[in-house]
């Protein structure tokens, strides 16, 4: 699903002044033209046109912006500075919850917004991982919903329903949590390889399916419910499951950051180091090819989407054993399952390209919440920003001819 | 539903093109004919259900009264296990005679099951049969609707997985502009330009710009999302009284037709929106298989080069029908705004439009078969609503489940390997 491929050479976009320079050009130059013409600077452009447009729809909701407008002509001066209050005063939020908050005294509290955003961003990078490698096999996991859903009622249930010491009860609920998100993905791929089910389809009736099954178990006493309650909901984590904090008590970083480094790894490496990496990239260039030259497709499908339901499970294990504590529900994925598509996109399905991304949406997350509280802006507006990035990434040209860059050159 | 994988929507009389040949699974409808029926055999078995259950044909203010059908659970679920086993045994021999089941014994069985189940799950209580029908349909109203559009999209070579972006935009404008005109209509009319504005932004970059189709449809049924929740919350909420309190659409008995019994009370009883579904299926099923134009859609759709050697304006074509498929979407979205709730609310269609997707796969890219699998998911929403009131032995978690079971049960089983246009999510680039 790589949109590498995508024809770039738009006619409307103007020949750099660099095509007509001498046969060697400096290094300097070719180095300029490549981050120009590059991935990066796209991806950069991409997000600065969705935070212009998600300003935009700041100032038109915005009351004093409106109000002063409707003056505009006998006082201008309020009408600017009712507009520089609402921009300066949304993104200064957004800043102060994401990253840096100035407003308080002690360091611990400045840097304390970093610490959240890294807290969001774990669950999006593991999840993210999990569709986009997928995506690299050629397959798209809409499923993470349901994964996680199950994953995290997985990893709950053996949270609540034994009683072991840490050392061997927290690493038992992660893995019953990834082992169960990985077989409900791998349902996706094994009717695929089996029965040529599109696993679009399926993995979305199984994101429904998924949930319906989490919500019955937290209705019943004798699986999920907390004992005496009428809720549909568990029992809180004991301490031996629950993902210990790595900065100490005053933040609320858990060791779920560092697992989803260690994901990101662990994809990098299966990617581009293992066989099984190569078969699945094979088959996600060409299924055919790839038959062909004597890979088992079928039997690749069903082993991405283990894998992938694995990493997206563990996003699931980490609300539940890390993030939200006080008991399974059944919104624990909290809208991270469709998140960790645009993370994907974003990252173009690449481990590191994710970790950015990821990183980026979690502080997105953390200073939405900021924005809403301070300035009544709703949170909505990080999704609004975030889908015009995916959009726009996906579509290269089009951020080129808006910003009249040089065309991509086909690299040799 | 037939059972050959290879069948051409387009081409519904499989047995003449392809005589001599026995085509594989053809053994899959009986053998799940028999399943079935021992499921329902099950029932009685695991969990007596003694007293009588009744059947009410006849709505409150029908003109000719029919009597209510009532008899005992058991004997009931037992006669419906008998006939669907003769079912089985039929299919059977069809099977053994190198033919396929005919569709009618598929539906009598999907019937006889459905009457076997409700026999046993509703035991001392009465189902009415005008509500779970007339309700099934008026739930599946916006499923139609949006998979019409997607059959539409599909079928000239673009993917739509932006349906639900569609229909909630669709919602979202017959809301805010019915609000402030005062006019169902024009809220309907909003809702069809909504649509369509979401599926122009589909096209110019799915067309357009090559980007990948899949991708496009998920991002603009987030960015829907995020639009329409901020300003529900920024502008819509705030002011509900003057830009959020919609008018309704009303329901239009149709003289005559509306007098038949069990029949007129579910289908010719409803809203004009439930009118111009009728209306759009029956168009649309016509036009694309008996039109000029539904010939240059699909060719557009199967072999754009081809079509394009003819003298067909590929991407052109495409736009047309892409926002053609807006519009439909979006009238679909103006049900919920105007007849259901009445008021637009954050993400109201609450994931619908990949309902009607399966929808779209499931009836195989072809218009009729697509209304029949939406009306088939509104028919499961609906018997769960008639349960959870009459208080099913079934816990309503399993119910609710029932639709996507189905769906993957039946894309994996009964569809098997769905053929999609040629040419589907593929951009069109002129060399």
């Amino acid at each position: 699903m790589s949109t590498d491929q995508t024809p770039t050479g738009t006619p409307e976009t103007p020949e750099a002044p660099e095509k007509q320079a001498p046969p060697s050009p400096s290094r300097w130059h070719q180095a300029l033209r490549e981050i120009a013409a590059g991935q990066v600077l796209v991806a950069l452009l991409s997000v600065l046109l969705a935070v212009i447009v998600g300003s935009v729809l700041i100032l038109l909701t915005d009351e004093n912006v409106r109000e002063t407008a409707s003056y505009i002509g006998a006082r201008p001066g309020d009408f600017f500075q009712a507009v520089w209050d609402a921009i300066t005063g949304a993104y200064s939020a957004l800043v102060r919850g994401a990253i840096w908050n100035n407003r308080v005294d002690t360091f611990e509290q400045q840097i304390r917004p970093l610490t959240e955003t890294l807290k969001f961003a774990a669950p999006l990078i593991t999840a993210g991982l999990g569709v986009g490698l997928a995506f690299r096999a050629g397959m798209f996991n809409i499923g993470g919903r349901g994964q996680m859903l199950l994953a995290g009622a997985a990893a709950g249930w053996v949270g609540v329903g034994v009683d072991l010491p840490m050392a061997i009860h927290l690493p038992l609920a992660i893995v019953a949590g990834m082992a169960i998100g990985a077989l409900w993905a791998g349902l996706a791929g094994l009717l695929k390889a089996r029965t040529g089910a599109h696993e679009v389809i399926v993995t979305i009736m199984l994101n429904y399916v998924g949930y319906y099954l989490v919500f019955f178990a937290l209705t019943k006493q004798e699986l999920l419910q907390a004992p005496g309650t009428i809720n549909p909901k568990s029992a809180a984590m004991p301490e031996s499951v629950v993902l210990p904090k790595i900065l100490g008590d005053k933040f609320n970083l858990h060791l779920g950051f560092l697992l989803a480094l260690v994901a990101v790894a662990f994809v990098w490496w299966l990617l581009n180091r293992s066989a099984m990496g190569f078969r699945l990239r094979a088959v996600g260039e060409n299924p055919d090819a790839a038959r062909s030259s004597g890979i088992d497709v079928g039997r690749t499908y069903v082993v991405v989407m283990l894998i992938a339901g694995a990493l997206v499970g563990l996003a699931g294990v980490n609300q539940v054993l890390g993030t939200v504590t006080s008991g399974v529900a059944g919104d624990l994925d909290a809208g991270i399952g469709f998140d960790a598509i645009t993370v994907a996109l974003l990252g173009r399905s690449r481990p590191l390209g994710i970790l950015a991304a990821g990183l980026l949406f979690g502080a997105f997350k953390a200073g939405g919440f900021a924005m809403q509280a301070s300035q009544g802006i709703p949170v909505d507006i990080v999704l609004i920003v975030q889908s015009l990035i995916v959009l726009f990434i996906a579509a290269p040209p089009l951020v080129r001819a808006m910003f009249r860059l040089p065309a991509k050159e086909a690299t040799a | 539903m037939t059972i050959t994988p290879t069948v051409r929507p387009d081409e519904p009389p499989v047995t003449a093109l392809e005589p001599t040949a026995t085509p594989p699974g053809l053994w899959k409808t009986p053998v799940l004919f028999g399943v079935f029926a021992v499921l329902i055999a099950l029932l009685p078995l695991l969990k007596t259900r003694a007293g009588d259950t009744t059947f009410r044909l006849a709505a409150e203010t029908d003109f000719v009264k029919l009597p209510e059908l009532k008899a005992p659970s058991d004997a009931i679920t037992w006669t419906t296990v008998v006939l669907m086993l003769l079912g089985a045994g039929y299919a059977a021999w069809c099977a053994r005679s190198g033919r396929r089941t005919p569709l009618w014994l598929v539906a009598l069985f999907g019937v006889a099951a459905m009457t076997g189940f409700l026999g046993w799950a509703a035991a001392d209580e009465t189902i009415s049969v005008i509500f779970l029908l007339g309700g099934a349909l008026a739930l599946a109203v916006p499923l139609v609707f949006g998979a019409l559009g997607g059959v539409l999209g599909e079928r000239a070579g673009v993917v739509n997985i932006a349906i639900d972006g569609q229909l909630l935009f669709g919602a979202f404008g017959a809301a805010l502009i019915g609000s402030v005109t005062g006019s169902p209509w024009v809220a309907l009319l909003a809702a069809m330009f909504a649509g369509a504005l979401v599926a122009l932004v589909l096209g110019v970059f799915a067309i357009t710009y090559y980007v990948d189709q899949v991708i496009v449809g998920v991002v603009l049924n987030v960015l829907v999302i995020g639009i329409t929740s901020f300003m529900f919350s920024q502008v819509l909420a705030p002011n509900a009284a003057a830009l959020n309190s919609p008018p309704r659409f009303e329901r239009i008995p149709i003289p005559l037709l509306g007098e038949i019994p069990i029949v007129g009370p579910i289908l010719f009883r409803q809203t004009i929106l439930v009118y111009l579904m009728y209306v759009a299926v029956a168009v649309i099923s016509w036009a694309l298989y008996r039109t000029r134009w539904g010939l240059r859609v699909r060719a557009v759709g199967e072999h754009p080069m081809a079509a394009d050697t003819v003298g067909i304006k590929v991407n052109l074509t495409r736009y047309r029908t892409v926002l053609l498929a807006g519009l439909i979407a979006g009238a679909g979205g103006a049900t919920y705004t105007l007849v259901s709730v009445s008021q637009f609310n954050r993400e109201l269609t609450g994931g619908a439009g990949y309902i009607a997707l399966a929808a779209v796969i499931f009836g195989k890219w072809d218009p009729l078969r697509a209304t029949l699998a939406a009306l088939l998911f509104g028919f499961a929403q609906n018997l769960q609503n008639v349960l959870s009131v009459i208080g099913s032995p079934v816990p309503s978690q399993f119910m609710l489940m029932l639709p996507y079971v189905v769906t993957i049960f039946a894309v994996a089983g009964l569809v098997g390997r769905s053929r999609p246009p040629e040419a589907d999510g593929i951009p069109y680039i002129k060399a």
